[in-house]
């Protein structure tokens, strides 16, 4: 590469690379079934991903049944009820908040946020969405096959995944589970390479690494990460299937089943679990590190503040991006691995709440002397901070490998990772709905119907969960689908029922947001252009909705980063990134 | 104003929910206070950290909440104040990570007098073995699991031949004696569970784990399996019970021994004096 140098006065570099226009669709399949066009595919991700998602909701309304009163409802036997929680967290963590977050939000918001026109391969990302989407069909497919879905946990633990003692186990469950995992894998390294190479190789001219929003900081590295965590669960569900189908032993020691001596022998299920928390962990944080960029983006744009300590944030998304793969086994503590392995990630995990503490400090340092205005993505992200707060304080109990001990495969647990990678990233996905659904469709949605579905979902979400924590300590394991034992007093009962009422609520909340959605689609206010006053790039195509191709003409080209809100001496309170005007007076402004 | 005094509410619900609702820890049974101790001190911070870091939020919305004329501060980041708080809050991280390193080492490190007992799970109930009076297990694989030998004792070895099988029973131990609970599995991943000893540990098919524990209080525990092992998962339990030493020499007394059953008939008690391996069989 020969001479490319900046424009002195302004900082533009020349372009490197003729603009050329993304594919065009030719006819309706092209158009509204295989399109080509990221915000099309985003949509389509979105919509199987909440579609499956309601399915995960009325599992978890039955599995809420099952615990708030038990023996009431006949048909959830033991069997249904494994069933029940290993779809409904399944489909939770991976079909809906990893394909929402990357291949719904990234789709949509890589190309505008940086300024491209499309993905860089547009044809694979149509690929991956289809691909996904099979995943989902062979997915819910279990459901209707011999036996019903498997109910060997989302965890999928061998050597009971694919035993009879465990339903879907011996029949068709638990392969069905596999061949999707493997498929949904295979989408999504179609997607992944695509938005990474699209962040790093399609940013337009003047869009700096350092100017990037953290919306695209998050997705960025939650995809990087998504690329060298999932070929882990891919290895492990190929052995796995192997195991059940072909009667190898990677995962089986020699074993007695019922009194019956099996074929197998040499295998460890340990390795499993290593494999499969190898993937699970850095899970954790590919949902998570898209919600707290996009959860930065709303505080920053509806507290009319930059984001506080910008640079810092960039680097914690890194560095707890860095540290997620080497914290996987405290998932382990008590699954009899070495116990030395205890000090080793105990001191890892603790050290990984450094930079996540950090960020939220800068959360709530950017709403200081902030000017809030308390509209709806951004009382969304008050409720992610404090539920994630919470979620994430009560994972320093979990983290520190001794008091796991009595904690760990208890309620406890289930209410801690609710808490932090169920309700606050899904905060930050409503958030970011009531954001950026004008920028989609034109319109608002209802503010008064948004307002009941946020205090309703909050609240409601911060009740399931908060005494959720103590059934835990009282000692009530998890996946139990009865909880009565010696040492469980009688109020626990009520307040089981007491959660499972605020669960059935909650879950009615988000048909309230559907309607919403819905009506607001047809009948909803006009946005106008860039109705929240956003300075980042999205907002500032030439027509709302953004056409194909988005940005008409001329690329945009961008003189500042995303934060240039309450600029001393500035005409207006937020300057877009492609506005070439006022210089803001600090010198470290990317 | 509601989004102010909504989030301090959540700070006065959390902390009065936690101080006075009925839901806490069973008593406990076993010498692991130091676990609780641990996990009290764990509280202490993240409620403090909490409270304070969400009443500061409620603090802002409600000092900055919009209002017209309102312009926000420009301040893109201040090194000073950032520096502070990584240095505080990895102290506190250091506070809850020390003791908890230190228990931890205290958990893996057993005790030279402590007697070692085995657990055997499958699905979906326990059983166990005490070593006779040579004080030794004898060996076990699941290849020698018959309905004769549900243990799957190795009926060669002569230090398995007294040793105490219990298929299905309840376990008594004696109070205030270690133990070191030897874990196997002979099907699937269980995980023995007792809420009152603090202290659990997988099973896993293939190995042997462990942990260990001193009893320090009388009386019937709930054993329930803690790892998910199909479908009768929820309803493996089982009993420990705690005795007197006494009663526990008189219940030891009426238990059968590997020689007893037909499996064990050839084998013969060894003779402990000898060194282990010392002999063919």
């Amino acid at each position: 590469m020969s001479s490319v140098s900046e424009d002195p006065d302004t900082g533009i570099p020349p372009a490197e690379v003729p603009d050329l226009p993304p594919p065009h669709a030719h006819g309706f399949w092209s158009r509204w079934v295989f399109s080509q066009d990221a915000k099309y595919i985003a949509l389509q991700y979105s919509g199987t991903a909440i579609a499956i998602g309601l399915v995960a909701l009325v599992l978890s309304w039955l599995i809420r049944m099952q615990l708030g009163f038990p023996g009431v409802f006949d048909f959830i036997s033991a069997e249904a009820y494994y069933q029940f929680i290993t779809m409904h967290g399944m489909i939770m963590v991976v079909y809906l908040l990893t394909a929402i977050f990357l291949g719904g939000f990234g789709n949509y918001l890589i190309p505008l946020m940086v300024g491209a026109r499309d993905m860089v391969f547009p044809f694979v990302n149509m690929l991956s969405f289809w691909v996904y989407f099979l995943a989902v069909v062979v997915l819910a497919a279990s459901f209707f096959a011999p036996g019903g879905p498997t109910g060997a946990g989302w965890t999928l633990y061998p050597p009971q995944a694919i035993l009879s003692g465990t339903p879907g186990g011996t029949q068709w469950g638990i392969v069905l589970m596999l061949v999707s995992l493997i498929l949904f894998i295979i989408g999504f390294t179609m997607g992944g390479l695509n938005y990474a190479v699209t962040v790093l190789q399609a940013r337009t001219r003047g869009m700096t690494l350092m100017r990037m929003p953290l919306t695209i900081w998050g997705i960025f590295t939650a995809t990087v990460m998504a690329l060298l965590a999932f070929p882990a669960l891919f290895v492990a569900s190929v052995m796995m299937l192997f195991d059940r189908l072909l009667g190898t032993s990677f995962f089986m020691p020699a074993l007695v089943e019922m009194g019956e001596q099996l074929s197998y022998g040499g295998g460890s299920p340990i390795v499993f679990q290593h494999l499969f928390w190898f993937f699970g962990h850095p899970e954790v944080y590919i949902v998570a590190l898209p919600a707290f960029g996009i959860v930065s983006d709303l505080i920053a744009v509806h507290a009319r503040k930059n984001i506080f300590g910008y640079r810092m944030m960039v680097w914690a998304i890194v560095i707890i991006g860095a540290l997620s793969f080497i914290v996987w086994a405290h998932h382990m503590y008590v699954s009899g691995m070495h116990p030395y392995f205890g000090f080793f990630f105990a001191t890892t995990t603790l050290i990984i709440a450094v930079p996540t503490a950090l960020k939220v400090y800068n959360w709530i340092l950017t709403l200081w002397r902030g000017d809030i205005h308390l509209t709806l993505p951004m009382l969304f992200a008050l409720g992610f901070i404090v539920t994630f707060l919470n979620g994430g304080l009560t994972g320093l109990f979990l983290g520190n490998v001794v008091v796991d001990v009595p904690l760990s495969d208890t309620m406890f647990v289930v209410a801690h990772f609710h808490m932090v990678m169920g309700v606050a990233p899904i905060m930050v996905i409503f958030g970011a709905i009531y954001h950026w659904f004008p920028l989609i469709s034109g319109r608002m949605l209802s503010h008064r119907m948004g307002l009941i579905h946020f205090w309703v979902t909050f609240i409601g979400a911060y009740a399931i969960f908060f005494p959720m924590h103590y059934v835990g300590l009282v000692g009530v394991p998890r996946r139990y689908p009865d909880i009565s034992a010696s040492f469980v007093p009688d109020s626990v009962a009520t307040l089981n029922a007491f959660i499972t009422v605020a669960a059935l609520t909650v879950g009615a909340a988000q048909m309230l947001f559907l309607f919403n959605v819905a009506w607001s689609l047809a009948r909803g206010r006009k946005a106008g252009h860039n109705p929240w006053r956003a300075a980042s790039l999205e907002w500032q195509t030439p027509e709302v909705p953004p056409r194909h191709g988005n940005w008409g003409e001329e690329l945009p080209l961008v003189y500042r980063w995303a934060y240039d809100y309450s600029v001393p001496g500035a005409p207006r309170d937020f300057i877009a990134q492609d506005d070439p005007g006022h210089r803001a007076s600090w010198s470290h402004v990317p | 104003m509601i989004v102010a005094a909504s989030l301090v509410l959540i700070v006065l619900f959390s902390v009065a929910f936690h101080l006075v609702s009925p839901w806490w820890w069973t008593p406990i049974a076993s010498n692991w206070g130091y676990i609780d101790t641990t996990l009290v001190i764990t509280f202490w911070i993240t409620g403090a950290v909490f409270t304070a870091v969400v009443l500061f939020m409620a603090w802002c919305v409600f000092r900055y909440r919009h209002k017209p004329g309102r312009v926000a501060h420009y301040e893109p980041e201040s090194k000073r104040l950032e520096i502070w708080l990584t240095a505080l809050t990895a102290l506190g991280v250091a506070a809850m990570l020390a003791p908890g390193l230190v228990v931890w080492n205290r958990f893996i490190t057993v005790p030279d007098d402590a007697t070692e007992i085995e657990v055997v799970a499958q699905q979906w109930f326990w059983s166990y073995r005490l070593p006779g009076a040579d004080g030794q297990l004898g060996s076990s694989d699941v290849t020698w699991i018959s309905a004769d030998n549900p243990l799957g004792l190795n009926p060669h070895d002569r230090l398995g031949a007294d040793d105490v099988v219990i298929d299905g029973g309840d376990l008594h131990l004696p109070i205030g004696k270690p133990v070191k609970v030897l874990l196997r599995s002979v099907d699937v991943l269980h995980d023995f569970y007792v809420p009152e000893f603090r202290a659990k540990m997988d099973m896993v098919p293939g190995m042997v784990t462990y942990f260990w524990f001193t009893p320090t209080r009388t009386g019937e525990f709930e054993v329930l399996c803690a790892e998910l092992c199909g479908t009768g998962h929820g309803y493996m339990r089982g009993y420990v019970l705690i005795d007197e030493e006494a009663e526990y020499e008189a219940w030891l007394g009426e238990q059968l021994t590997f020689a007893g059953l037909p499996a064990g008939e050839g084998v013969q008690v060894a003779n402990t004096a000898e060194p282990i391996g010392g002999s063919d069989p």
